[in-house]
């Protein structure tokens, strides 16, 4: 690893992403958005006393959700671009590790991502006075782990595309079935046991029961740190298997 | 195609009725195979061999390129010209043979802070400006920013600091992904049609340019598909159909080719190298024609 190579890439994809405003403006305002509709969508439920808001759980998982997608997007795109344009070759006849170029992206990327959940966390607190017994800080941190893992899979998942039309494609299969399985359509130990068993590999899910932990409980549970050591071990799995595909010398 | 057992000085085996031309076209130093190594050589190839699926993309190729001086690679479209730049490059897989470049095994990490490398299609990021792509390619290699400006400058784009790189010019889009091997002050720079597209007034400045880092002590391989450009170099490997036809001096084909044209003097040579072979000599002569508006690859 080198300092002074990663931080240059980071600010490299900073740069790129300054160059495109529409693209930012997408990443800033779309959740926030999104969240007024699910928030309208369950305006007129009538609950009994006691229970919370579909809202408060709906709306919170979307927080780590949004992340996750966008970056998911974002980056296999990006990072398509990189190997089509030539410049990853480039890059990789020059002495720049792998791990700098992996991490450089990871790191832009990341603070794009905490940028989109601090903005869409804000919005659900004060906006739509989201109730959760834990510290709205977790959230946020939830969220950028989230796009980390946003970022591995899409470097991970460039390298199967060859177009940015299959790159998109990926995401009905890598994507969509983590959203499907993570608990927020059915609980999960009222699923059938060979889709609980699925939804125990996918990463989505610990991030999932990370936030049903900080909406559950005022102080940070244990269970809440094992789930983002596992997101944590599923985002470096990523990164490395990604960098095996980052080949010096091809055919 | 017939097996041919041994080649270590690519023209006089391939070629025997002009075996003291391509000898001489050599550098001095470099003449006998069995001088000290590589003392003098920046590149020094042996029995490089490349397949691509079934096909062989370069076949038994031999060479050695001194330090210091402008090695042109010239050969028709599908001839294997980029193949070789990336070999030499070390990012093309081989299939067996040896290639040393300063020394070392061709892509040795140690190369990397020596050895530049500008592919055909200009490989810079669109979305960056002018600046920023070159200062992030400069970065790889701890260059500074006045670095990146003076490169920038080297290829005359000064007046463009903070354009999108991809709302410039075809010919200036070239010239930024020039300027980002350049701000590494490689000692080997290998570049893959450098000149297409650009027009002529441009061309002769990059070609002064060249010769102009060369002086400085920097060793460039060029390589190029217009042979009119072949002039300006100080030695040439013709390549044709997978194939080193020949290294010379331009004077020598000019020479052995009987005419100063050097587009007729390489296909004279590859005419001349087909009678040698059993194959039908002038049958697809044509196909060394170098058409020269051609655009590149994009």
């Amino acid at each position: 690893m080198n300092w002074r190579m990663m931080w240059a890439t980071n600010v490299r994809v900073l740069q790129q992403l300054k160059g495109d405003p529409r693209s930012i403006g997408l990443i800033v305002v779309v959740p926030s958005v999104l969240l007024a509709v699910v928030y309208w969508l369950y305006q007129n439920e009538t609950l009994p006393p006691g229970v919370p808001r579909t809202f408060d759980r709906v709306g919170l998982m979307m927080l780590a959700i949004f992340p996750f997608v966008v970056m998911f997007l974002v980056t296999s795109i990006t990072m398509l671009r990189e190997r089509t344009s030539g410049t990853l070759e480039r890059l990789l006849s020059t002495p720049i590790h792998k791990g700098d170029l992996l991490f450089g992206y990871a790191l832009a990327f990341s603070l794009m991502a905490a940028l989109q959940s601090v903005v869409a966390t804000g919005v659900a607190y004060w906006v739509f006075g989201m109730d959760i017994r834990g510290n709205a800080g977790w959230v946020v941190l939830v969220a950028v782990v989230n796009s980390v893992l946003g970022v591995a899979l899409g470097l991970l998942c460039s390298a199967f595309a060859t177009t940015e039309f299959q790159a998109v494609q990926f995401m009905p299969v890598v994507v969509i079935p983590q959203i499907l399985l993570c608990g927020l359509f059915v609980a999960r130990d009222q699923m059938n046991s060979v889709l609980e068993a699925i939804s125990n590999v996918l990463p989505l899910t610990y991030s999932v029961d990370a936030l049903q932990q900080i909406a559950g409980h005022a102080k940070a549970t244990g269970t809440m740190g094992t789930d983002l050591v596992v997101v944590a071990c599923f985002v470096v799995a990523g990164l490395l298997l990604a960098s095996l595909t980052l080949r010096r010398r091809t055919a | 195609m017939s097996h041919r057992a041994e080649m270590p000085v690519p023209g006089p085996a391939v070629h025997p009725p002009v075996p003291a031309a391509a000898a001489r076209g050599r550098a001095p130093g470099t003449l006998s195979a069995a001088s000290a190594d590589t003392v003098g050589d920046s590149v020094a190839v042996e029995h490089l061999l490349v397949h691509r699926g079934k096909a062989d993309v370069l076949q038994d190729i031999s060479f050695r390129i001194p330090a210091g001086r402008i090695t042109g690679l010239l050969g028709p479209s599908g001839s294997g010209k980029t193949t070789l730049i990336r070999a030499l490059v070390g990012v093309q897989r081989i299939t067996s043979g040896q290639v040393q470049v300063l020394g070392l095994p061709a892509g040795d990490p140690a190369l990397r802070h020596d050895v530049g490398y500008v592919t055909q299609a200009p490989s810079v990021y669109r979305d960056l400006n002018v600046l920023d792509n070159v200062r992030y390619f400069g970065a790889m290699h701890g260059r500074s920013r006045a670095d990146a400006l003076e490169a920038v400058a080297a290829v005359g784009l000064d007046g463009f600091l903070r354009r999108r790189a991809g709302d410039l010019s075809g010919g200036q889009f070239n010239r930024v992904s020039l300027a980002c091997a350049l701000v590494a002050k490689p000692k080997l720079l290998f570049l893959d049609e450098p000149t297409v597209g650009l027009d002529p007034v441009l061309r002769a400045d990059l070609w002064a340019q060249f010769a102009q880092m060369a002086a400085g002590g920097t060793t460039l391989v060029i390589s190029s598909h217009v042979m009119e450009e072949a002039g300006h170099c100080d030695s040439l490997l013709l390549l044709r159909e997978a194939r080193l036809l020949a290294q010379l001096t331009p004077a020598e084909l000019r020479r052995r080719g009987g005419t100063d044209d050097l587009e007729l003097a390489f296909l004279r040579l590859i005419q001349a190298g087909e009678g040698n072979q059993a194959g039908p000599a002038l049958a697809d002569a044509d196909a060394a024609g170098t058409p020269k508006g051609r655009g590149g690859k994009r």
